[in-house]
């Protein structure tokens, strides 16, 4: 069923699908809707979960992992100051292996208070254990939510949905609203392995201080457990193309065949990219652009194999990691280092705090890459006023 | 009518129904530690602890190992009462409304930085009891003052040229004012209180809260054997009164004290020796005067009655 709704709405919907059993959430801009949406929901029992209204995101993570550990389907939503106050829980979480999803609306860090896009919140999160896919438009929100739980649970690690702030949170598109049969189909009940949750049937203590004897052996499964996560994502996709006939991968490529410059980028830009890819091909240039969906695991094998083959790359971030770079970039240099002879990569600094990327935005991003050698500065901004 | 200590402990008592094994890594005459063994009695198998950062988290043994016969959940510091209001949804989401949610945190994890996540559990009235055993610092990082720190007292961070200077937080009030179904204090040198009031609380359904004094001769600089009499003492020079209040409204005095001065139970802890008589008599009025409001308060007609 087709239904024109905002993102927020679009993951409310996504949560009511997958049967979640706890909501713990607290109120931020962007976010609202969802958690809004969500409490409609349970009051008159659409969704059949407890939603405990929790008095700080600090004590929502917390809460989703009570409930997580003793074996339920946990979630929560915030966005920017409200996922920096669950920065300890974020590592908790996943070092407690809990398959706990949220929805991170991306939006700046103040000061000065500023509630728009800006993808440093979730990306400052990167080191916390948590698989992250960016969303490009309201369906994919909804349908990576579905997937997140599935593979949240597969590899007992939580997972992070992100947007962009009111370009995708409070726009309002067509979005095909899966049956729950589908739904069902893609994310049956939570299976509980024994010895791994709270249960009065097997008393045993759960997170107790772990000597260095055993502490790095668990980092090492946390680790195997993301990178199996991209093959869960793999399959969770595939049964959902099945069902659905949409396709999502770990990475897209759009006409980067014979793409002497490919653009990376996530999030909405991707939209805009898209189209200036298009009207550059119509002149004659030869660009593509790859788009990113998961950041955590990093898909390394998927984005060198597309990057390898072109002349020059150019990374789109609307973030920023201060005396480094774009976070983004700094990480697909990471991939391509060890390719001998990897074409070069261009970081570009856009859209920060909200301000548009447009397509003359792309498309300076393009000429400059083409145009130039490779910077000495890992930073090129871009629309930045004198 | 409640199960007294001599049915859960005393004669007739088998090792074996203990639900918090022996070896467990406390120091000796740890008042926490004999806690918990009173309250799980009281409690029963049908429990899941929930236990933050303190002294507790060391006391319950290391991975792979655990020193309880019921779940154990640990969890950050400041989030007892959040992680155990998600237990207790998870759990009533199951269908599983018969299992008692425990939170076991200490007066760091109570009064300072989880004071917040327990204000939420309680104003939301979440299902769970709530215990603080308080050793009146913060023990797990080697004795440094909390504000359950009493007035006058010696911790790391309050040397004895500049000894605490504020008096200790009133929790009870705290959650009293939050009109908390259940709120209680309690300590190891009454037993049977303790037991009673543990099951008073089982029966009641909403937000719990009990306040168990818990004598750490590590922190508090005395000898281990004193543990059980200090607590008494505590109590009897009504430096920690054993009452009970209801809805946040109905007080009631469950042990009456003898009355000893507070010098008596000063002089037996290395963390007052320096308290001159100035200090002391002051401390005497303090307590004399929080001891008649609370008569006052426990005298008071109940609210709609
Ligand atoms: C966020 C955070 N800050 C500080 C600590 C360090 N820490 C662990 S236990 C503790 C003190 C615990 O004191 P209390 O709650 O009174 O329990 P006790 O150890 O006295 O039994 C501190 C400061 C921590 N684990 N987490
Ligand atoms: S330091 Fe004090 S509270 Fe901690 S285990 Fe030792 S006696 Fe118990």
């Amino acid at each position: 069923m087709k239904k024109v709704i905002m993102g927020n709405h679009a993951v409310s919907y996504g949560v009511r699908l997958a049967r979640a059993e706890v909501i713990a959430a607290y109120p931020i801009t962007p976010q609202t809707q969802i958690v809004e949406e969500l409490s409609e929901m349970c009051s008159d029992g659409r969704l059949k979960a407890k939603f405990v209204k929790v008095e700080s995101e600090h004590s929502a993570m917390a809460c989703c992992i009570g409930a997580a550990s003793a074996g339920a389907r946990a979630f929560t939503a915030t966005s920017s100051q409200g996922l920096a106050l669950m920065h300890e829980l974020l590592h908790w979480a996943s070092a407690a292996r809990l398959p706990i999803v949220m929805t991170n609306v991306n939006r700046a860090l103040g000061p000065g208070w500023n509630i728009w896009t800006e993808q440093t919140d979730s990306l400052a999160q990167r080191d916390t254990g948590w698989v992250q896919l960016y969303c490009e438009d309201n369906q994919e929100v909804l349908d990576s939510t579905l997937m997140a739980f599935r593979v949240a649970e597969a590899v007992r690690l939580p997972v992070m949905i992100v947007y962009d702030a009111f370009f995708l949170s409070h726009t309002y598109e067509p979005v095909d609203i899966p049956s729950q049969e589908d739904a069902d189909a893609l994310l049956p009940p939570r299976k509980l392995e024994k010895g791994t949750f709270m249960d009065i049937e097997d008393p045993r203590t759960f997170s107790n201080m772990t000597p260095p004897d055993y502490f790095m052996e668990m980092r090492f499964k946390l680790e195997r457990a993301m990178r199996r996560a991209k093959d869960e994502f793999g399959r969770a996709a595939g049964e959902w193309k099945k069902l659905t006939g949409r396709d999502y991968a770990a990475i897209e490529t759009y006409r980067c065949g014979d793409a002497e410059t490919v653009l990376v980028a996530a999030s909405t830009a991707v939209s805009t990219a898209r189209v200036v890819v298009d009207s550059l091909r119509g002149k004659g240039r030869k660009v593509g652009l790859l788009k990113m969906r998961m950041f955590r695991p990093f898909p390394y094998r998927e984005v060198v194999d597309v990057l390898r083959r072109t002349r020059k790359v150019a990374v789109l971030d609307r973030n920023i990691s201060f005396g480094s770079g774009g976070i983004f970039a700094t990480e697909i240099k990471a991939a391509l280092s060890n390719v001998p002879g990897h074409p070069p990569v261009y970081g570009y600094i856009a859209g920060l705090g909200g301000r548009d990327i447009t397509p003359g935005t792309i498309e300076e991003i393009f000429d400059r890459t083409d145009r130039n050698g490779v910077p000495d500065d890992p930073i090129t901004w871009i629309g930045l006023k004198p | 009518m409640s199960r007294g200590v001599a049915e859960t402990m005393g004669a007739g008592h088998r090792v074996e129904d203990e639900l918090f094994l022996p070896g467990h890594l406390g120091c000796q005459g740890c008042g926490g530690a004999l806690a918990m063994r009173m309250v799980l009695q009281a409690m029963g198998p049908k429990t899941m602890l929930v236990i933050p950062a303190c002294c507790w988290a060391i006391i319950e043994g290391p991975f792979p190992y655990t020193g309880l016969k019921v779940p154990v959940l640990n969890v950050p510091f400041e989030t007892a009462g959040a992680a155990a209001a998600g237990l207790r949804a998870a759990l009533d989401a199951k269908g599983k409304t018969d299992i008692h949610v425990l939170a076991w945190a200490g007066d760091g994890g109570t009064y300072d930085i989880g004071l917040q996540s327990l204000s939420g559990a309680v104003e939301r009235n979440d299902n769970i009891l709530y215990v603080c055993y308080d050793n009146e610092a913060y023990m797990n990082t080697g004795v440094q003052r909390s504000g359950a720190t009493p007035e006058g007292s010696w911790t790391t961070t309050t040397p004895v040229r500049t000894p605490k200077d504020r008096p200790k937080k009133n929790m009870i009030e705290i959650l009293a004012a939050h009109r908390i179904p259940y709120a209680a204090t309690a300590t190891i040198a009454f037993p049977d209180d303790l037991a009673a009031k543990v099951h008073r609380a089982k029966e009641i359904r909403g937000a719990r809260f009990l306040l168990i004094f818990a004598p750490c001769p590590t922190g508090w600089r005395m000898d281990s054997r004193y543990m059980i009499t200090i607590s008494r003492m505590a109590v009897d020079c009504n430096v920690f009164p054993l009452y009970e209040v209801f809805d946040g409204d109905r007080y009631h005095i469950t042990v009456e004290p003898k009355g000893v001065p507070v010098r008596e139970y000063f002089q037996m802890q290395g963390r007052f020796r320096h308290l001159g008589d100035r200090e002391i008599e002051q401390a005497q009025k303090r307590v004399d005067f929080e001891w008649r409001r609370l008569l006052h308060k426990a005298m008071q007609e109940p609210f709609g009655m």
